[in-house]
């Protein structure tokens, strides 16, 4: 892949935010450590919530957080796909939807009538999709909220123009790799460790609890297997849909998870 | 006649998105419209039907810059419907995670978003060519706010640690001693920070603010307590919706609250600093008494001020917090759910932020109901709008967008940035 090396100067990078909670974006914030040294590295030339300093396009490195759920996002996104050289999504609302796809089971004008007096006053889509059903993308990055060691990897592997190192095995492998003991084995702890994408270094098991999947599905689980344990464990039917119906709902393997919990029954 | 508009098309250094518009005509402000474009996401109807386990996860990614804030009125309000109250050893914990986020999310604001304002910088980045040791004493502390809510959370941003009734795990003494180690550094960071802010040159601009506040009779409320009024009138947290209604107007996706009726009262760092500021720590106290704040501080640009005094009192509790800590025999207490309505209030650092949930027969959420600062504040900071641009029409268009700009960073609005630009029209 061809690096942004090519351009003169330093690299320009972009963020950009759709429907989220900034938890994402603040990660990048949130490299004490490093932030100076990335922004000596590379001009940050569009981050409003970091700088009132906007830098007209096109951009290097476009990092983009929240999932699309309005009308105006749908003409931004292609906009911002048009001035961005690489462009990679951030988080599991951009790269999923988000917690606001839980719309997509539900009727969205009920929703915003329940938070509303005047829905009508609301412009919003039925759905909240990610980044990737609408421009392509180069590259995702998972997690609710993404790790700032990942970010920090992809930032530099786009940077140096190579592909990041970024694991699709499952939290498992990070909870044997960290020395946890298995809370599903060890206690009776229901969790989605099996099935969900490594990433956060297996933190919820640290913390004696069963991780919720907020990394999203791994590369091909097998959740059915999983699913027989949990119901083992005692889990019913609308507890296993919840469990899958959280920040990543929509991903496919965690649709069908619920899917197939609801349809076992 | 004349006419003057202000358009500024996409707040920057502010959590989330937002515009403002002002509209003048003969000298007179007609229109302030702060409005919050942040999509609307729908939690308080996507959390129907969720156990009442859930709401401390689900509504944590509210926002990802104080998710404790969430997680704490969120608790609290389940806790109350279920009748059970966390005390003690776990009481203390959810305040030490919380001055952990305190420490971290006014750090932030301090140094990277509202500092630029006095200097006269683009962002701290753009300030840290100049002054990198200020930009990097201020990464410190945010540091140590992080390392604090990741210790006992898990991770900064979401924690996953925190559950209705408790924790998952409880830390060791020992997890809690280099923290503290790192806090005494801070505490050293956060007076310099006082002392730093104190000399900006301000704006000469006083409101006449009616504050809202927590208030605790034995500390600086952040956790938890009654609410308090300026003018006297107070309310228990279960007292909430008949005093605090929300009504929707049509430029903006957040709510207005009215309080008692009325638009415009004040939550956040100047609402607690009046109501409460006799509870702050000696050393917070000194440090504010030196910087020239006085009792009340109706100057809405000295917040900055306030935040770093407010970082201080965090800093010292949370020693204090880990130096008197003794593990608790569990770490959570069991919350049966039964079916009632529950309140949780607790002060976010933009002000308070309050939660009310109806849990059904079988345990699940059959409503949910939640009142940010941001909505609180909305019509009020339309209102510093007003005051502010009247009288000073006749300035440059820049320099009057800019003034807007750093009126609404003041305080600290947590509205989630956007491609959009600054706008000024003159009309004459
Ligand atoms: S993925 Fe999670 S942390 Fe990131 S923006 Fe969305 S809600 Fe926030
Ligand atoms: S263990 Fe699972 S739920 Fe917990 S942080 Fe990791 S991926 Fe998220």
């Amino acid at each position: 892949m061809a690096g942004p090396a090519a351009t003169a100067g330093r690299p320009r990078l972009a963020v950009w935010k759709f429907a989220s909670c900034d938890g994402c974006q603040l990660t990048l914030l949130d490299c004490e450590d490093e932030l100076l040294s990335v922004a000596a590295e590379v001009d940050i030339a569009y981050f409003l919530e970091a700088s009132s300093a906007v830098g007209p396009g096109p951009y290097d490195l476009s990092l983009v957080e929240g999932s699309i759920t309005t009308p105006d996002d749908l003409r931004r996104i292609r906009h911002v796909r048009r001035v961005s050289k690489r462009l990679v999504t951030i988080g599991a609302c951009a790269t999923a939807g988000g917690i606001q796809a839980l719309r997509d089971f539900a009727e969205v004008r009920e929703f915003a009538a329940i938070v509303y007096a005047r829905p009508d006053y609301i412009a919003t889509l039925e759905r909240s999709t990610p980044i990737s059903a609408h421009v392509p993308v180069d590259f995702e990055l998972r997690g609710c909220p993404i790790d700032k060691r990942q970010l920090l990897e992809v930032i530099s592997a786009f940077l140096a123009g190579r592909r990041p190192f970024v694991p699709a095995h499952s939290v498992c492998v990070e909870c044997k790799a960290r020395g946890n003991v298995c809370v599903m084995v060890a206690h009776g702890t229901p969790c989605l460790g099996p099935v969900t994408q490594a990433g956060c270094g297996a933190l919820c098991p640290a913390f004696n609890r069963g991780c919720y999947g907020c990394f999203g599905p791994m590369e091909s689980p097998n959740a059915r297997a999983l699913n027989a344990q949990l119901r083992e464990l005692g889990m019913s039917t609308p507890e296993l849909v919840r469990v899958y119906r959280t920040f990543n709902a929509t991903e496919e393997p965690f649709r069908q998870a619920a899917e197939e919990a609801e349809s076992d029954t | 006649m004349t006419h003057k508009s202000i358009r500024i098309g996409g707040l920057t250094r502010v959590e989330g998105e937002g515009s403002l518009l002002v509209r003048a005509r003969d000298g007179r402000v007609t229109d302030v419209e702060l409005n919050i474009y942040e999509p609307p996401r729908f939690f308080e109807a996507l959390l129907r039907g969720r156990d009442h386990t859930e709401p401390p996860d689900i509504t944590a990614r509210i926002c990802g810059i104080c998710p404790v804030a969430y997680q704490m009125s969120a608790c609290q309000a389940i806790e109350a419907a279920c009748g059970i109250e966390v005390t003690g050893p776990l009481r203390d914990l959810r305040l030490l995670l919380y001055y952990g986020e305190w420490i971290e999310s006014h750090a932030l604001h301090i140094c990277l978003l509202h500092a630029p304002d006095f200097l006269g910088y683009d962002s701290g980045v753009a300030m840290a060519a100049d002054h990198r040791h200020l930009v990097e004493r201020g990464l410190t502390l945010k540091k140590a706010g992080n390392e604090l809510v990741a210790a006992l959370g898990g991770r900064a941003i979401h924690p996953v640690n925190v559950r209705v009734g408790g924790f998952y795990r409880a830390p060791a003494r020992a997890e809690l001693a280099p923290v503290a180690e790192r806090l005494r550094r801070a505490r050293e960071e956060a007076l310099a920070t006082v002392e730093w802010v104190a000399g900006f040159d301000f704006p000469d601009v006083e409101h006449d603010y009616r504050f809202l506040a927590l208030h605790h009779p034995a500390e600086y409320a952040i956790l938890s307590g009654t609410i308090a009024v300026s003018d006297g009138t107070g309310f228990a947290a279960a007292d909430w919706p008949a005093h605090i209604v929300e009504e929707q107007v049509p430029h903006s996706t957040a709510l207005h609250a009215r309080l008692d009726g009325t638009a415009g009262y004040l939550v956040g760092a100047l609402a607690r600093y009046a109501l409460n500021g006799r509870q702050l720590s000696p050393l917070a106290r000194s440090a504010a008494e030196a910087a020239g704040l006085g009792p009340v501080c109706r100057n809405p640009f000295r917040s900055i001020v306030v935040r770093a005094v407010e970082i201080l009192h965090a800093c010292d509790e949370a020693i204090r917090i880990i130096e008197d800590y003794t593990e608790p025999q569990a770490p959570s207490i069991p919350a049966e759910p039964r079916p009632g309505v529950g309140h949780g209030v607790s002060e976010a650092p933009r002000g308070t932020l309050y939660h009310r949930y109806r849990i059904d027969g079988a345990g699940l959420i059959a409503e949910a109901d939640i009142v940010p600062p941001t909505s609180q504040n909305q019509a009020r900071i339309e209102m510093d709008l007003r005051h502010l641009v009247e009288p000073r029409l006749d300035l440059p268009e820049a320099e009057l967008a800019a003034l807007c700009e750093r009126a609404v960073r003041n305080h600290d609005p947590c509205i989630s940035c956007s491609a959009h630009f600054l706008h000024l029209h003159l009309d004459r």
